[in-house]
């Protein structure tokens, strides 16, 4: 069954913001990717008051702003932790052990992969090959990347984002 | 020209056309399920599968044009292979409940896996994707479990109609068609045209259904008083088997009488009602500087849309309601005075070619008579569902005329349901009320067709009255859009939503281009052979006005037969 | 064995993102050598030189510049396919980092070729960190004049804009990838049309790989006759190959095409790491899996092809013999389940129902029917799907099966595999 997964009210703030960033595209389909990276920053999550705003701003529908957003893996309609640890999933990483580098991460940070820390600091997703494969294993969190993987080197690298040791 | 050779047999079509339409001419009947014949190509089903010599790859005859000296085979064992194994992955993501599904028997799907021979049990597991069925909006019921993502519906919604009520979400095999962030369909801007339901090959869309109530309300003892729009008598037959464009007034009245109506009236008489109230707020727009120009509000579906989309522009809209809603609201007044019945036992049904109806009568501005002034509006396709259920042989039918004291209709009315019938039927009166004098001519065959927009200059005594015609939403907002610049130069616009007119309406049996020119012209030549073919000399309009309105826009008219429209702008946000 | 760097020649040695210290060794001589010259000369070197597209299909580079060279336009588009989404690759990645001037030189290259004035890079979002080395990169062309109004003051003018992607494996198509860069979900387009005459905006566009376009100027510098005196004759030229998974040394490395797989896995990346050699696959996801005794491989287009794999993007993925193929394969068909744009029937249905045939095999559940079913199901997808991400899903089904029978067999046995047995946990 399909629960309602789009619970999120973003702030009024935040809308003027996302106003802000789509403005300038109106009549611009071509920049709603742009648009909507931007506006990821900005935002915790792609709610739907965000696709509302970006789509009466550009002049396109919200349908199209939605069925545009769930369609890529890295935009997302669900709030992220200020850390999003991306578990690359893919076959290079796969045969270095990339299970036992998951299972460190889920046990340090006692949630499972797709889910987000209740601070709201931490999220754990898999993503298809980060293209690193000459330090698989490798993991990516917000932009920065780290490779040569064991369960206990990635526990000391999320210690240090624990810390905002970074 | 290029030679070409499907199925061994050597033929001559032109450069340029499809594998699919080269089979066709000779013939050969290539299978296909996302294909729509009034719509873009979309190549995404993967049944129409082809072999074209010379290439590893089956080619998808749909979208894979011909070219000089192609070698084409249409049904080796690998490409029926290819089409089964397709066909099996879609019904294996498919509910399996056809038996009780709204569209058994007039399913494309269903259909496909009789042509295609499917007869062994599926190789996999069924699932399905679980997502409730959304009966939220009182015009369409949407059943997301069911789609099989050909994307006609996108299509229809999105770029005839503008809209937007749903598009495709999510990715891969989680993609499915719904409303952004699973929205109710009655929270979207959804105007309930049924456009969507017309082109979904399966029960993913359909109309609706209120035809439970009706049997409802004929055991609960209520006087069942229906009106009948002028688009049902050229659909009603097609939705029971006939031509398109079969013609059958008498039929339907005597099928209606049959299924337990008491009272059946003709549409036709609310449309002449609907021209002269209209026709008169025109005539008093152009002599007292009103909002110009004023644009037609019978169709409900277009309302809405302007509400939504364009609420600004809202007093452009003639204040005359619909014919149905005019009607609804005689028939509790006028008509219950006449016949003597107290109108809280009325049950007042309106049969409609339309979706977007359903929603127009629960407008709760709609209560002029004291009571819901239309209690229930069924589609065509609903009412020749109860006429199947009822055992009616419907063909072999003798006539009944309509029931006195609306019986009778304009020519004018009868081509209410055509694109620009609204228009011409406008004309025809205000030319007579402005001149005092005869039409030279009936026809005003500038405003007829299927163009998206038609446009045409009358000249009314000197004054030189500019229409136009548009129908189908996207057409609608492009007018808008000209409205809004002040760059629509008109003293009145049609708008109708459904391409083509009511006759092309969410309620009618499936549609395409070539049956929505048949019922044109079949309602044109209905107007041509009534008696009266305008507005203003139909007796029982003649009649209402001496009786009860006294004249055209009088206070008792207004509170009867106009009404204001809301701004929907909140639907967007 | 010795690497040919012909791509990877500035590798480390220039600033990659100032266009200054790119041109310090002899960078956009080729361009300038190319402004003056007529369109068709531009493709007439590419064909002698025989070059073929680097992005996984191996078609050769100057008929794609030809369709829309021959298409009449008021615009052209050049695009850059940098959206390296091929599982195990990482070669565009270390160009784009290590030398973006040459991909821009070859771009512009192109765009002359076929009378084009604007360029799009592609970036895949999971390289985030290479977006501002382009940035800088571009800005830095810009200031030198190889870039912008007038080019190296050739009055041809001749820009580049950034795209990204947002995490999409099928953007790496290349009509996906002008439906993304257009703001649309990035589905593939039907073809015909193609590209060539109605690609990116409805433009004729030429689009191709990082690898391929880098290859343009050393070509135009150097002439076809040199180009054609490197590899094998039906691949000229150097290739990168990715080589990752259980091998000694990883990471990526130039050799003429039709190198033996055999010498790059054991003389130039000291053998098989951990184990010994249960597998290889080459061209990534969507290549063939084959068994230690098919290794003795060259790697060139062709040859690949020959043995039921393609060469694709060069990658080498090597699996030691604490894996098992089927749970490979597995792997491999979650990637392309859950990359699948969901349009066409075969791949978002075929993806999905494949998966699960395998993971009942890999549980120790399945019969011959499954694979039978597996097979039917593969080589339709092959044939009938929309786009190449639908046809690839069935390759490393199909060629393990082929070639790691008797693996197949031992899991219709029972379930006595150590790896399926042991669920990783996705």
């Amino acid at each position: 069954m399909v629960e309602n997964r789009y619970e999120l009210t973003t702030p009024a703030a935040q809308l003027v913001e996302v106003a802000r960033i789509a403005a300038p595209y109106k009549n611009k389909p071509e920049m709603l990717m742009n648009v909507v990276i931007q506006v990821q920053k900005v935002v915790p999550a792609l709610s739907e008051a965000v696709a509302a705003v970006i789509a009466r701003e550009m002049g396109i529908s919200q349908t199209h702003v939605s069925g545009f957003i769930t369609f890529y893996a890295m935009l997302s309609v669900k709030p992220h932790g200020k850390y999003i640890v991306r578990m690359c999933k893919s076959a290079p990483c796969h045969v270095r052990g990339a299970q036992e580098i998951v299972l460190a991460l889920e046990d340090q940070l006692n949630i499972k992969m797709g889910e987000t820390t209740e601070d709201g600091r931490f999220t754990l997703e898999y993503c298809p090959c980060l293209g690193i494969c000459d330090v698989s294993p490798a993991i990516m969190i917000n932009d920065k990347t780290y490779g040569d993987l064991t369960p206990d080197s990635v526990r000391e690298i999320i210690k240090r984002y624990i810390r905002e040791d970074v | 020209m290029v030679n070409i050779t499907i199925d061994g047999q050597k033929l001559q079509v032109p450069e340029g056309v499809t594998i699919l339409e080269a089979a066709r001419t000779a013939n050969i009947n290539i299978p296909t399920l996302c294909y729509h014949e009034d719509q873009k190509i979309k190549s995404v089903c993967r049944i129409c599968a082809v072999e074209v010599e010379g290439q590893r790859l089956l080619q998808a005859a749909c979208s894979y044009p011909v070219a000089e000296g192609m070698v084409i085979r249409t049904s080796t064992p690998t490409v029926l292979n290819a089409r089964k194994n397709n066909l099996e992955l879609l019904l294996a993501h498919h509910p399996q409940d056809c038996l009780v599904c709204g569209k058994n028997g007039r399913c494309e799907l269903q259909k496909l896996t009789q042509d295609l021979n499917m007869n062994k049990p599926l190789r996999y597991e069924v699932e399905t994707r679980g997502f409730p069925i959304d009966d939220s909006s009182p015009c369409i019921t949407r059943d997301p479990n069911k789609c099989i993502l050909c994307t006609r519906c996108v299509e229809a919604c999105n770029e005839v109609q503008t809209v937007g009520t749903f598009s495709k979400q999510n990715r891969g095999y989680e993609t499915v068609v719904v409303t952004p962030y699973d929205k109710k369909t009655v929270d979207t801007p959804c105007v309930g045209c049924g456009q969507c339901v017309q082109v979904c090959p399966v029960g993913a869309l359909t109309i609706h259904d209120d035809t439970d109530r009706i049997y409802k309300e004929l055991v609960g003892g209520k006087i069942l008083v229906a009106q009948v729009a002028p688009s049902v008598r050229v659909t009603i037959a097609e939705a029971l088997g006939e031509d398109p464009g079969t013609i059958s007034p008498g039929r339907l009245v005597t099928a209606m009488k049959k299924l337990g109506f008491h009272q059946v009236f003709d549409s036709d008489f609310s449309a002449d009602l609907t021209i002269m109230e209209e026709g008169y707020e025109l005539l008093d727009r152009i002599k007292n500087g009103g909002t110009l120009p004023m644009i037609t509000s019978c169709c409900p579906g277009w309302v809405k849309f302007c509400e939504t989309f364009s609420p600004k522009e809202l007093d452009h809209l003639s204040s005359a309601k619909s014919p149905q809603q005019m009607f609804g609201a005689v028939i509790k007044t006028y008509y219950a005075e006449k016949a003597g019945v107290d109108p809280k036992d009325i049950c007042s049904i309106s049969i409609m070619p339309c979706t977007a109806k359903k929603f127009e009568c629960l407008r709760p501005e709609f209560h002029d008579s004291g009571y819901q002034d239309v209690d229930i509006s069924l589609t065509v396709v609903e009412l020749a569902n109860m006429i199947k259920a009822a055992g009616i042989n419907f063909k072999e039918l003798e006539e009944t005329p309509f029931d006195t004291p609306f019986g009778l209709g304009s020519g004018a009315g009868e081509i209410f349901g055509a694109t620009g019938g609204v228009m011409e039927a406008a004309l025809r009166t205000v030319y007579e009320v402005i001149t005092g004098k005869e039409l030279p001519r009936l026809d005003f065959t500038e405003v007829r067709g299927v163009e998206g927009l038609k446009e045409a200059v009358i000249d009314i005594d000197g004054l030189e009255v500019k229409v136009a015609v548009v129908h189908s939403l996207s057409n609608a907002r492009d007018m808008l859009r000209k409205v809004r610049a002040g760059k629509a130069d008109y003293h009145f616009i049609e708008v109708m939503a459904c391409p083509g007119g009511c006759v092309g309406g969410g309620g009618t049996p499936v549609r395409s281009w070539k049956k929505v020119k048949a019922r044109l012209d079949a309602a044109y030549e209905l107007d041509k052979q009534l008696p009266i073919r305008k507005s203003h000399e139909n007796p029982a309009i003649k009649e209402i006005y001496a009786e009860f309105l006294g004249e055209p826009l009088s206070e008792k008219a207004h509170h009867l037969l106009h009404t204001s429209y809301i701004s929907r702008k909140d639907l967007l946000s | 064995m010795e690497e040919m760097h012909v791509l990877l020649r500035n590798r480390g040695k220039i600033i990659p993102t100032d266009a200054k210290s790119y041109m310090s060794v002899g960078g956009y001589v080729a361009l300038k050598k190319a402004l003056s010259m007529e369109g068709a000369d531009i493709i007439q070197v590419l064909k002698d030189a025989g070059l073929r597209g680097r992005g996984g299909a191996g078609f050769p580079t100057y008929l794609k510049l030809q369709f829309a060279y021959n298409t009449e336009s008021d615009e052209k588009y050049i695009v850059c396919n940098a959206d390296e989404g091929e599982p195990g690759t990482n070669k565009d990645r270390v160009l784009l980092s290590e030398d973006p001037n040459s991909i821009f030189e070859g771009m512009a290259i192109a765009a002359k070729a076929i009378g084009a004035h604007k360029g799009f890079i592609y970036l895949r979002s999971e390289y985030p960190y290479i977006r501002p080395i382009l940035i800088e990169a571009l800005e830095s062309a810009r200031q030198a004049g190889c870039l912008g109004k007038n080019i190296l003051g050739s009055g041809y003018d001749f820009d580049i804009e950034l795209h990204s992607g947002a995490g999409a494996y099928v953007c790496g198509e290349e009509t996906a990838l002008f439906e993304s860069i257009e703001g649309n979900r990035g589905e593939p387009r039907y073809r015909p049309p193609y590209p060539g005459t109605k690609g990116l905006f409805g433009k004729p566009t030429a689009l191709n790989n990082v690898e391929t376009l880098a290859n343009i100027p050393p070509i135009l510098l150097n002439g076809a006759e040199w180009y054609r005196s490197i590899g094998s004759p039906n691949s000229p030229g150097t290739k990168l190959f990715t080589v990752c998974g259980n091998v000694n040394k990883r990471g990526v490395f130039e050799f003429p095409m039709g190198v033996n797989l055999k010498d790059i896995l054991y003389d130039v990346c000291g053998g098989v790491a951990d184990g010994e050699l249960l597998a290889v696959q080459t061209g990534g996801s969507s290549g063939a899996i084959i068994n230690p005794d098919q290794i003795d491989l060259p790697l060139d287009i062709d040859h690949v092809s020959a043995s039921g794999g393609r060469l694709g993007c060069g990658t080498i993925l090597v699996i030691n013999d604490k894996n098992c193929v089927v749970d490979i394969v597995k792997n491999n068909l979650d990637f392309f389940r859950s990359e699948s744009c969901g349009q066409c029937t075969t791949c978002r249905e075929g993806g999905t129902r494949l998966y699960e045939l395998i993971c009942h095999i890999s549980s120790g559940k399945g019969t011959l029917k499954d694979i039978e079913t597996i097979k039917d199901l593969a080589n339709t997808m092959r044939v009938s799907a929309l786009c190449g991400l639908g046809h690839s899903t069935a390759v490393p089904v199909l060629s393990s099966l082929q070639n790691f029978e008797e693996v197949y067999n031992r899991h219709l046995d029972g379930n006595d595999c150590s790896i399926c047995g042991h669920d990783r946990g996705y």
